[in-house]
């Protein structure tokens, strides 16, 4: 392999400063102790601790969290199923239309997306809030789960389920024992991009949302609308470092497993 | 007692009923509740609205009364396809500055050493998992009069008027070029990464200067990549609200955000449904042509 010649490491080097700078910018200056954004007044953890006293900012981390944990969970298992239907049943009626339903959310607008559940929700008269936000969630993730599934199934050697129905194993039982230990890396994975899903929405859930529940984006959104301030940064830097700590921690994990497997 | 052969059928065909059914519910039923309500009038149809479930029965009388003023509002009015319009213009925009960012950036991370593949590969993904409202909320610092850039243009001696990019057209592109250049580099990354050099060595052999080889070997060879991206980036760019919302200003008007305000501030929800429609159509409309032209390239392969 021949090195990299100067013109492709300034390729790297301006393209990773494109993607990075923005994101250090915002860390720096969460720790600024003047209100300014462009003045540096010495280090301060000061709106870290504005943060912590931030009641409704807090309240929506934590609806947000757990919105995120149900509605990657629901995703995930429906995501499953469906990659399940789509590699193993074969011809069954209507399979058409249901590969463009799973897949269909992907390329939705969330505009769209928001707006048709809306009046979903209001023509069937269901009080709005949390739960219709969770299955807001789950619906649009469900498409991004079943892909990540179904590439793994799809790359998996199918006589090793054979082997287990041949012994007697019911289709359930083979699922639980052979299949999942199999796909289990996939679903992970799966689990972990609708969750980000869901705690990356602000569209889809301003639109399915009822009084009381207010996710944190909703909140950093109309934060944002009034202006820059560096208590949103700090709130932005605990999140991203939430955000690192999970995906390096989980690549370690694959990683770990895919050096046990051989 | 043992599960019969009926029993296990019925398990099996829940594998695809549960899923179906949610997807029905949930996705088939609201767009068709969308339609309908694209389809009737505003002045009946004021928040709060709860159409009724009439059934097939009154399907005729719903055809024969079939509401066509949302659309026509959206042919006469050229607000509304002027934003249509612009937001394909600044989703192309998007998506070739998006290409000229990351073909050298796909392309550097495919020819280095295979060690450092893997994190690269990482470093591109992870700011996808940040959030998106904090990427964006990252450039308002920037751009903003008197942000980073302009503290960082002055400290390099360059005096004079603050950018006043906020808010403005630029700052659209930018923020949106910036979110989604993962998906554009991703799938150039991995055609150009399996790209075999050796037929750009034959090219070399055979006395092409290293440009010709790559634009005629790499370039053509790299077109699925470069296709894959561009849709990954054109599509959702074109229904962008959030990023026009925040970084945009009074003349970067796109559909996305006209859907919102006609919902959320004129309350105008037929009126906002029929924005919805169109806005399928019209990103229906090239996905359709893009999946026929990978298949007459596949066929043709």
């Amino acid at each position: 392999m021949k090195r990299l010649g100067p013109g492709l490491i300034l390729a790297l080097m301006l393209g990773f400063a494109f993607l990075y700078l923005p994101i250090v910018t915002l860390i720096a200056y969460s720790f600024n102790a003047s209100r300014l954004v462009t003045v540096w007044g010495g280090f301060s953890t000061h709106w870290y601790g504005a943060l912590m006293a931030n009641e409704p900012l807090l309240d929506a981390a934590w609806l947000s969290i757990r919105l995120g944990v149900v509605s990657a969970t629901l995703a995930t298992a429906l995501g499953t199923l469906a990659a399940l239907a789509l590699t193993r049943h074969g011809r069954f009626p209507g399979r058409t239309l249901f590969s463009g339903m799973v897949l269909a959310p992907l390329v939705m607008p969330e505009v769209v997306t928001g707006l048709s559940l809306l009046l979903l929700f209001v023509a069937a008269d269901v009080e709005r809030g949390f739960w219709t936000v969770t299955v807001a969630h789950a619906t649009f993730s469900l498409g991004f789960a079943c892909i990540v599934v179904q590439a793994r199934l799809a790359g998996f050697d199918r006589s090793l389920e054979e082997a287990a129905q041949d012994l007697g194993a019911t289709p359930f039982v083979t699922f639980w024992t052979v299949t999942l230990p199999l796909i289990w890396p996939a679903v992970a994975a799966a689990w972990m991009l609708a969750f980000t899903l869901s705690l990356d929405d602000l569209v889809v859930a301003s639109f399915t949302t009822g009084p009381g529940a207010t996710t944190l984006p909703m909140r950093l959104y109309s934060a944002v609308k009034l202006g820059v301030s560096p208590e949103i940064n700090a709130a932005c830097t605990i999140m991203i470092g939430a955000v690192a700590v999970v995906v390096v921690g989980a690549s370690l994990l694959l990683k770990r497993e895919q050096l046990s497997a051989g | 007692m043992s599960a019969g052969p009926t029993h296990l059928a019925g398990l099996r065909r829940l594998v695809v009923i549960v899923p179906y059914l949610w997807l029905a519910l949930f996705f088939l039923a609201p767009f068709a509740i969308v339609l309908r309500m694209a389809f009737s009038q505003a002045a009946t149809a004021l928040p709060p609205y709860a159409p009724h479930w009439e059934g097939l029965a009154r399907l005729g009388d719903f055809l024969s009364q079939l509401d066509l003023a949302n659309f026509s509002l959206l042919a006469d009015d050229p607000l509304y396809w002027q934003s249509y319009l612009y937001s394909l213009r600044l989703a192309a925009m998007t998506t070739l500055a998006a290409l000229a960012i990351g073909y050298p950036l796909a392309y550097a991370m495919a020819s280095a050493p295979p060690r450092w593949r893997g994190l690269l590969l990482v470093l591109v993904i992870l700011p996808f998992w940040t959030s998106f409202l904090i990427r964006v909320y990252a450039w308002i610092g920037i751009l903003r009069p008197d942000g980073l850039l302009d503290a960082a243009l002055a400290s390099l001696g360059f005096e004079g008027e603050p950018l006043r990019l906020l808010n403005t057209e630029a700052a659209v592109l930018i923020g949106m070029v910036y979110s989604y250049l993962p998906f554009m580099v991703l799938p150039l990354f991995a055609t150009l990464e399996k790209l075999d050099r050796g037929l750009l060595e034959a090219a070399a052999d055979l006395g092409a200067r290293p440009l010709t080889a790559f634009l005629t070997v790499t370039l053509p060879l790299s077109l699925p990549g470069i296709l894959a991206g561009a849709a990954l980036v054109f599509i959702p760019a074109v229904g962008e609200f959030v990023i026009p919302d925040l970084l945009g200003g009074p003349d970067t008007v796109m559909i996305g955000k006209v859907l919102w305000s006609e919902f959320f501030s004129n309350r105008d929800w037929p009126l906002a449904s029929a924005v919805a429609v169109v806005l399928l159509v019209v990103l229906v409309l090239p996905l359709v042509l893009l999946q026929r032209a990978r298949l007459r390239r596949e066929m043709a392969a």
